[in-house]
């Protein structure tokens, strides 16, 4: 659970399983592998098998969430361009309905983007998204360069997915061209696998 | 390649005869303003095709962004249940501006179906099951918004304009006929 950094109150806690970002729109350019920048520094995607980098960020303005926080059980990182964005919007949106089915594997959902706690705020009041968005704001991407998912040149992260098991392993992960919806159905098939 | 991962039986609701030589399922939300748009254009894909086409239809309703799009699901399936699935179909994306439980029992009257068994059923929750079935199934098939089309249980990942849709239909009705001839 978010753990309270310093208290502001009942109305703040509320509002930590709802989140907003605030990036850029990505720029429609190269969704090749090759033109990422993220390759250019040697960064690859994080795969299965990996050790999976702790973090800690706000989800709120007044909480932080570490990834350690969420040991025990599965994890799943949705790290995403940006808030408002089209195809963000309707990933969030489907994966804030299919919340239900990643509850049932007792997997956390965790949105990723480098747009501000605000943002993020603003965001998931419009959506009436019922999972954390994770502020990667200062410095700005540091936690999607760990995982191999930052698109440098644009400035926001790549729409990577990770499923982390119980013990912070990766172990699944999945990189989207950044102007494709990658669905729910690659999260579905790692929780059913780590489930078994 | 997505593809339809849960298998179109005698339970699903669909026009055409299951001898048709092509199959096309969507998954679609009664609130969703794309869906709206589709609605006629699959309406004249099926006057083109005739008895060639089955058309199989299914709920995606995204709840959380579509306040009354779960109630229009169930509400179909209401009618469904009592044989009018695809005369509340049609209602429900004709009357897509004014969706809402008056417009439900109003349109259950219309169609003499009784509208204290419709709000019963809304209440109770008699369709939920029955509608996240539907979704989940969606999910899983690669459904990452709606409206989406499945074309012989293939994921169309083109647009849904009438030359496309009609393009890709004919495709995989050339497709499956020289499957057979093989």
């Amino acid at each position: 659970m978010p753990h309270q950094r310093r208290g502001k109150g009942q109305k703040e806690e509320k509002n930590a399983m709802t989140i907003v970002k605030t990036v850029p729109d990505s720029p429609a350019g190269s969704h090749s592998k090759s033109g990422n920048d993220a390759h250019a520094l040697g960064a690859e995607l994080l795969a299965a098998g990996a050790v999976a980098p702790n973090f800690n960020l706000n989800v709120t303005p007044d909480q932080t969430l570490s990834l350690s926080d969420l040991r025990g059980r599965p994890v799943i990182l949705a790290f995403y361009p940006s808030d408002w964005s089209p195809v963000c919007g309707d990933q969030m949106a489907l994966y804030n309905e299919v919340l239900p089915e990643f509850h049932r594997f007792g997997a956390e959902l965790l949105g990723v983007s480098v747009d501000g706690v605000w943002c993020h705020r603003a965001f998931a009041e419009a959506r009436h998204l019922h999972f954390p968005l994770l502020a990667d704001f200062e410095p700005k991407g540091l936690v999607a360069r760990q995982y191999g998912a930052y698109r440098a040149k644009e400035g926001v992260s790549e729409r990577a997915l990770f499923v982390i098991d119980k013990n912070g392993i990766i172990s699944w992960s999945y990189c989207s061209p950044i102007a494709v919806n990658p669905g729910a159905e690659g999260i579905l098939q790692a929780l059913e696998d780590l489930s078994k | 390649m997505a593809t339809l991962k849960v298998p179109i039986t005698s339970t699903d609701h669909f026009q055409g005869p299951e001898s048709a030589d092509v199959t096309m399922a969507e998954y679609g939300d009664y609130e969703c303003p794309h869906c709206g748009r589709a609605h006629p254009i699959v309406k004249s894909v099926q006057k083109y095709f005739g008895e060639r086409l089955r058309f199989v239809f299914r709920n995606f309703p995204l709840g959380e962004m579509h306040p009354h799009a779960e109630a229009a699901a169930e509400t179909a399936e209401f009618a469904g249940a009592h044989g009018k699935f695809w005369e509340m179909h049609d209602l429900l994306f004709e009357n897509q501006d004014r969706l809402g439980g008056q417009l439900f029992l109003g349109l259950a009257q219309e169609l003499e179906l009784s509208a204290i068994a419709l709000r019963q059923a809304l209440e109770g929750g008699e369709f939920k099951s029955r509608v996240r079935g539907d979704f989940t199934g969606g999910v899983r098939s690669g459904v990452n918004g709606t409206p989406t089309f499945f074309i012989n249980g293939r994921r169309h990942d083109g647009s849904f304009d009438f030359e496309s849709l009609v393009l890709a239909i004919e495709e995989a009705i050339s497709a499956t006929k020289s499957t057979a001839k093989a």
